[in-house]
């Protein structure tokens, strides 16, 4: 009874809370050594590209449960949007996937520690697995099949 | 802890690895020559780099009328026109975005903006290409030498787009007042996020 009532009480509550993070932080999680492979998507709730191509990712966390994959989506609106854009949109589109915003405030810092390809422009993804030293980007919006076929090659 | 340090030689070996083997980005790079276009203006004019003869160099700024972050940095790049005009240095601002894929970046809509600066749009994407833009804003300040105008800063206006007034480094400025000096820009690459270029569908 007190179990229901809990889950009852925790069921409008359960869109995941946006851990806002600094990119050392972000750097360490990606650095781990572990057979997991990590699926980055580095997005914002103003790119229009980023948001159609969303679905995607959420798709492959359904569809890799049962793999050692984990996607990442990482927020790159501003963190004073955090309560405003942010947290409103996971939760009206119930995104299952963990994400972070990165609250850092000038992209020349880090970009580059992220891929030295990387100009700047989002959506832009990262496949890593730090055990088999695979690493995939992409700075470009990824079709289903695209990011499917992209993931397959790590595992 | 035995296990740990092969594994960060690999890191460190990956990173350095990323930095020698950078692949050739298409696409100007600091000290290319930047060669002339011929760009159709909000009022209906073509503008060329050559028309303006007088110029010591330009900063030439792809963007648009629809991304946030152009919209951000739109009264920082009125500013920088009237600050650096006068100098020698004005703004030559060139839409390339795809107005199918992005409506409000069409020539219409373009029109609507009061620039004292010329506004382009780069409606074959040739430009944007040469160039090697990827997103708006993207920034290239181009300084004559000779019969040249040649590439000397790539990047960002500064280092917060969210807000000018917490901004620390003017990467801009900064490279503009050594290259006004004769001097290279000890920081001529920079990087910035941005909205993607709205190509066109093949």
């Amino acid at each position: 009874m007190l179990l229901g009532l809990g889950l009852l009480l925790a069921l409008p509550g359960r869109s995941q809370q946006v851990a806002v993070i600094k990119f050392p932080e972000l750097q360490k999680r990606l650095s781990r050594p572990t057979d997991t492979t990590y699926v980055v998507n580095f997005w914002a709730t103003w790119c229009a590209p980023c948001v159609k191509e969303l679905p995607n990712f959420e798709q492959v966390g359904t569809t890799y449960a049962n793999q050692k994959v984990k996607v990442l989506l990482v927020s790159l609106d501003y963190a004073s949007q955090l309560d405003k854009k942010v947290r409103p949109f996971v939760r009206q589109r119930a995104l299952k996937s963990e994400v972070v915003l990165l609250n850092e405030s000038d992209p020349n810092s880090w970009l580059e520690e992220v891929d030295a390809k990387w100009t700047g422009s989002i959506p832009f993804t990262l496949i890593v697995n730090n055990k088999t030293k695979q690493r995939a980007t992409f700075e470009r919006e990824l079709s289903k099949a695209q990011l499917t076929a992209a993931l397959q090659k790590f595992l | 802890m035995k296990k740990l340090l092969p594994f960060s030689l690999l890191c460190f070996a990956l990173l350095l690895s990323s930095f020698v083997l950078r692949p050739e980005s298409g696409g100007y790079q600091v000290g290319d020559k930047a060669t002339d276009f011929k760009l159709k203006n909000i009022d209906g004019k073509m503008v060329s780099l050559a028309d303006n003869k007088a110029a010591k160099g330009y900063i030439v700024v792809f963007t648009c009328n629809t991304c946030p972050y152009a919209k951000a940095y739109e009264s920082r790049i009125i500013a920088l026109n009237e600050k650096y005009a006068p100098l020698g240095y004005p703004v030559i601002a060139i839409n390339p975005n795809d107005p199918v894929v992005a409506p409000g970046d069409s020539f219409e809509a373009m029109k609507t903006k009061k620039y004292a600066f010329p506004y382009l749009l780069d409606e074959s994407q040739q430009v944007a290409k040469a160039y090697g833009a990827t997103r708006t804003p993207h920034l290239y300040l181009l300084k004559r030498q000779a019969n040249d105008l040649v590439v000397s800063y790539i990047g960002a206006i500064d280092d917060n787009s969210e807000d000018a007034k917490l901004v620390k480094t003017n990467y801009l400025e900064n490279a503009l007042a050594e290259i006004m000096a004769g001097k290279p820009a000890s920081t001529s690459t920079t990087k910035a996020i941005g909205c993607t270029i709205k190509w066109k569908q093949a």
